[in-house]
């Protein structure tokens, strides 16, 4: 019978995960023992009917009081720093990551790398690569957990939320839901597939699918979007290329940032968010696109981002 | 019984005991009330523990399971672990510590009893009508768009035990404030006050929120104004934010009571005055105040900001330090003693023992970096399990088994409450320390079935759970079998000091005769006294 | 000759400290509202600060002209509770009476004024589910809007009517000269609960009607 007391240490942050766990352990284990052994001693050496010693001194108690009150205090403070700091570590996710989009739904896992392959409950991705997940979720609050990378993030509808690791160990480690969300939350598991770097092109190139930008352009023509944005359109609608990661100015005079959030808001709910100069013209899609889609169509917009809008000066 | 003084449980009429204003007999009508609730969801317990003795876990269906722990962790939290000790155990004995012949507002007190079970009979109805799983904790958009069933009869019932909870910490609050005996300043009352008075305070400011978010859940359900569904326009985290808000003080309204229990079965077992009594009566207001603030500590990775994160991760690490001076001012207080192992004391000897492990835990998961692996696996479930059964469960029974004489004017059986607090603290380990290490390897909370190299740990627990069983049962047993056949009790079988223990047991309707006056500071005892032989009685 | 000993409930060692308190305990539940509007204003804050266009042209809906003397009748009511209190503390059974009595006749004219209010946001269509129609952007932010605003008001209206309710109790009570100089702590307590009641909608009145007001 295998028994193990902790997941194998699969990603960059599950070593220092561990590190931070084993000293959490040892810290608590010597509390523990700085409690438990005077209680015990205490409790047989001073037993009711033992003929001991039972003067106490006449001692001030505050500078003991204040002397263990700042003591843990301290204890306490440098625990938080550490963890802060892996923490901030944890979050950012490095440049140049594989991305990798995920819908989470009751009770399934549809995951879509940025290279073109969709996968169902499985995750396959390269050894020794940051990985990127970019997750929103169908219906109710999900959480993408993987164990063996110590790393989990809940997954919202109606926002995008991120993940990120990069592989240490070529293996299989479990996916699982970690946000109850109905009936089979327990069979909401997968497989994450950690290859070598050669195995995991050749396991691309299977099925030769299209880059998931590919497909968003191609969405983008065949939900009528080229219609209004395109260069030759008849309606005044704000060019596309060379829109996402710039800072847009608004009608109401604020600017924002045209991130994921941005775009998956101009598509559902276009009348929120009015840029200037533009009028609030813009249909919802909402109802007749799926997450995925607007996911590839973020993926294209993303693309398309270092262009110069057509017709505008070089 | 018919030699006995005229006291406050002669009178026998139904009437007398369904419309009693007098708080010593709505502490035992709580006690009954909350046994039946805990009945209930201890019975959904084993019935989870025996599913998951097999990793298909197939005993229930998924939905069944789903429900049982939803009920579960409904009925123990609402209506087991927060009136636990306030309402049976404080109701009884506040006035009588404080000199008073009952709280500042009887009628409401009964109210408040009213209140409660109507909440619990809604609660129960909604599960006899089909049941709700959406879990205790009501995550949105689940409960509000999707979750089949009785959500809105089900929080109903919290809604409405919700009010008798706040009319409690009134009660409390008013009662400690304006109605101590003459001589009886802040700075003389026992600790079991100090640790009530916080819980009260949060009762009062924390429910009301509470009572919001539920009524919001509500109305989102039945008329789909879009508060948390993001489909209807609205934001799921605010739903966290709101019921946490709430939920995370509700902890301390379960643990602080349990700590005054300990706060005074220590002194008394080790015949010393407590150590450092202004620290400890300081650190449960610490408690409650800075409780308030570390609801975020639920939600590290929700897609809250990084910010938001360290701020609630380091008020949640500082928040450990008042109950780690508990910790060691009780510890301290041994020190010297004369101990005896009473039954009491050896609950209390159990919490320490595992509060200290359970709070500890708390660190790792306030830890926000290691806090991102353990969120949603057993580790949280064994972690709170060991606060709240390891520590308050076992000082409602310390207190319980402290007080019993008291109550009833009986004594229990020494020998049988020993091993049964034995018992029940072997059950307990085996039951809930292999879910620590099943939570590290990533075992998530809510699952019904799960990957067959986690059932070792799964069977231990549930041999665990059946041991944790017996020793519940047992003081169930002997507490009943007490009150016809056990010794009778003298006014103050303990020698505690308190002044509840200068009236007869079971006291009079009135508590006192006369009105205390009170001298003397608190836990007057001296163990080396003790030790001599007694004074020869003069004439 | 010493006093006659004024009756006291049973569990209360002397009058004073009956007073005493009753009065804790009006301020205690009164903190426990508090906190059961403040939760609803933090949702309402939520909802403003998410989303300002939408609640800001919800907001626009309302009516200064119903909120505003409604503003006034309230203060002006705290006024008349103040002394109605004031005559049960000198004693004055006539007054307290004659005061209670225009405070109740304030709060029956708030409650008159809000009628008239929610009649017109039903004939203008703002009531949410059940006759909602709004034109223009962000309809769902802006039932939202409503739907706080309808819960507030209406909750607030429900302390309100039991304000009234009660004021009616202690008119009858003190024209029944079972409140005097001695005895007034029921005038006081109830006096606490109408002014609370008055603070809330000098919140709400501000944050519903006048969002963009200059």
């Amino acid at each position: 019978m295998n028994f193990h007391l902790f997941p194998e240490q699969a990603s960059t942050v599950a070593r220092e995960s561990d590190w931070m766990f084993w000293a959490l352990t040892a810290a608590s284990l010597f509390i523990c023992l700085l409690v438990f052994l005077p209680l015990a001693w205490f409790a047989i050496k001073y037993r009711r009917g033992r003929k001991v010693n039972r003067q106490l001194a006449d001692v001030a108690t505050w500078k003991i009081e204040v002397t263990w009150t700042l003591i843990p205090l301290v204890l306490v403070m440098a625990l938080f720093a550490w963890s802060a700091d892996a923490f901030f570590r944890m979050e950012s996710a490095p440049v140049g990551a594989l991305e990798v989009n995920v819908v989470g739904k009751q009770w399934m896992w549809k995951l879509q790398h940025a290279e073109g392959p969709r996968e169902i409950n499985e995750l396959h991705i390269p050894l020794g690569r940051p990985v990127k997940l970019t997750m929103t979720s169908q219906d109710v609050i999900h959480d993408f957990f993987v164990p063996a990378f110590r790393m989990k993030q809940d997954v919202v509808p109606g926002r995008y939320t991120t993940e990120w690791f990069t592989p240490t160990r070529v293996g299989r480690y479990h996916i699982f839901c970690a946000q109850y969300c109905g009936t089979t939350h327990s069979a909401m598991v997968g497989w994450v597939h950690v290859m070598e770097p050669q195995d995991y092109t050749r396991w691309l190139a299977q099925g030769s699918p299209e880059p998931m930008a590919a497909q968003g352009q191609a969405l983008f023509h065949s939900l009528g979007c080229s219609g209004c944005h395109g260069v030759s359109s008849k309606i005044h609608a704000p060019p596309l290329e060379g829109l996402y990661g710039h800072l847009i100015p608004l009608e109401t005079k604020e600017f924002v940032m045209a991130d994921d959030k941005y775009i998956r808001d101009s598509i559902l709910l276009p009348a929120s968010q009015i840029a200037a100069g533009y009028q609030n013209l813009m249909p919802s899609f909402k109802g007749h696109i799926s997450e995925e889609e607007i996911m590839e169509l973020i993926a294209y917009i993303k693309s398309i981002a270092n262009q110069a809008p057509e017709g505008s000066a070089p | 019984m018919n030699n006995e003084p005229e006291n406050y449980l002669s009178e026998h009429s139904v009437r007398s005991w369904l419309l009693t204003t007098d708080h010593k007999r709505i502490g035992i009508l709580y006690l009954l009330s909350i046994l039946v609730y805990f009945a209930v969801a201890a019975v959904a317990a084993a019935l989870m523990r025996l599913t998951l003795l097999n990793p298909t876990g197939d005993l229930v269906l998924p939905e069944t399971y789903n429900k049982l722990f939803t009920l579960h962790g409904v009925l123990m939290v609402w209506f087991f672990l927060i009136p636990s000790i306030p309402a049976v155990l404080g109701n009884f004995v506040i006035p009588m510590m404080i000199g008073a012949r009952d709280v500042a507002f009887p009628k409401l007190n009964l109210l408040s009893w009213y209140l409660f079970n109507i909440g619990g009979l809604c609660v129960l109805y909604a599960v006899v009508v089909g049941g709700v799983d959406t879990g205790w904790t009501f995550y949105t958009p689940y409960s509000t768009t999707y979750a089949n069933g009785h959500v809105v009869t089900m929080i109903m019932g919290v809604f409405i035990a919700g009010f008798g909870s706040i009319l409690t910490g009134l009660n409390f609050i008013v009662t400690i404030h304006k109605m101590r005996a003459p001589g009886l300043t802040w700075f003389r009352l026992p600790l079991f006050i100090w640790s009530l008075y916080s819980t009260s305070l949060i009762l009062v400011l924390a429910t009301p929120v509470l009572a919001i978010t539920l009524l919001a859940i509500a109305v989102e359900r039945l008329w789909g104004v879009g508060i948390f569904d993001p489909n209807l326009g609205g934001d799921p985290v605010l739903f966290q934010h709101m019921f946490w808000f709430y939920s995370h003080p509700a902890v301390y309204i379960m643990i602080l009571p349990g700590m005054g229990v300990i706060s005074e079965v220590i002194p008394c077992f080790s015949r010393k005055r407590i150590f450092g009594y202004h620290f400890v009566a300081f650190s449960s207001i610490a408690i409650a105040v800075v409780g308030f603030s570390v609801w975020g500590h639920h939600m590290f990775v929700s897609s809250q900001s990084v910010y938001a994160a360290m701020v609630f991760s380091v008020l949640s690490f500082i928040v450990a330090v008042p109950s780690a001076i508990k910790v060691f001012n009780w510890t301290a207080t041994l020190y010297k003693g004369s101990i005896s192992y009473d039954t009491p004391m050896l609950y209390a000897f159990g919490f320490i023992g595992l509060f200290t492990i359970g709070g500890l835990t708390g660190l790792f998961l306030a830890s926000i970096a290691v806090d991102v692996h353990l969120h949603d696996t057993y580790f949280v479930v064994a972690h709170f399990h060991y606060i709240m059964v390891g520590g308050m469960v076992l000082s409602f029974m310390g207190g319980l088994h402290y007080w019993w004489p008291k109550i009833t004017g009986r004594m229990y059986p020494e020998i049988m409450g020993r091993i049964a607090a034995l018992v029940t603290f072997i059950g307990f380990n085996l039951t809930f320390f292999p879910q620590f290490l099943l939570g590290y390897l990533g075992q998530p909370r809510r699952y019904h079935a799960y990957p067959p190299e986690f059932q070792v740990f799964h069977v231990l627990s549930t041999a665990g759970a059946s041991i944790l069983g017996i020793g519940y049962l047992m003081p169930l047993l002997y507490f009943v079998w007490s009150l016809k056949y056990g010794q009778r009790a003298p006014a103050n079988p303990w020698k505690a000091t308190g002044l509840e223990w200068q009236t007869p047991s079971p006291p009079p309707s009135e508590n006192f005769h006369e009105t205390p006056i009170v001298t003397e500071e608190p836990y007057d005892y001296h163990p080396e006294a003790d030790e001599l032989p007694p004074e020869p009685q003069h004439a | 000759m010493p006093e006659p000993a004024i009756a006291h409930a049973h569990q209360f060692e002397s009058a004073e400290q009956q007073r005493d308190a009753d009065t804790l305990g009006m301020w205690t539940f009164l903190a426990t509202e508090v906190l059961f509007f403040g939760g609803l204003i933090m949702c309402y804050t939520f909802g403003r600060f998410s989303y300002p266009q939408a609640f800001e042209a919800a907001s626009h809906h309302l009516y200064v002209g119903y909120g505003g003397p409604n503003t006034a009748i309230l203060l002006c009511s705290s006024f008349t509770m103040a002394l109605a209190v004031r005559s049960a503390q000198l004693g004055r059974r006539k007054a307290l009476v004659g005061f209670l009595i225009a405070t109740i006749l304030f709060g029956l004219g708030f409650l008159v004024v809000k009628g008239f209010e929610y009649h017109t946001d039903y004939v203008e269509q703002l009531v949410p589910r059940w006759r909602f129609h709004w034109e223009g952007a962000d309809a769902g932010h802006a039932e939202l809007f409503f739907w706080l605003y309808f819960v507030l008001t209406g909750l607030h209206a429900i302390h309100v009517t039991i304000g009234v309710g009660l004021l009616t109790v202690v008119a009858i009570l003190g024209w029944r000269g079972r409140i005097t100089a001695e005895n007034h702590m029921t005038a006081e307590i109830t006096g606490l609960y109408w002014h609370f009641v008055d603070i809330v909608w000098v919140f709400l009145f501000p944050l519903l009607y006048l969002i963009g007001h200059r």
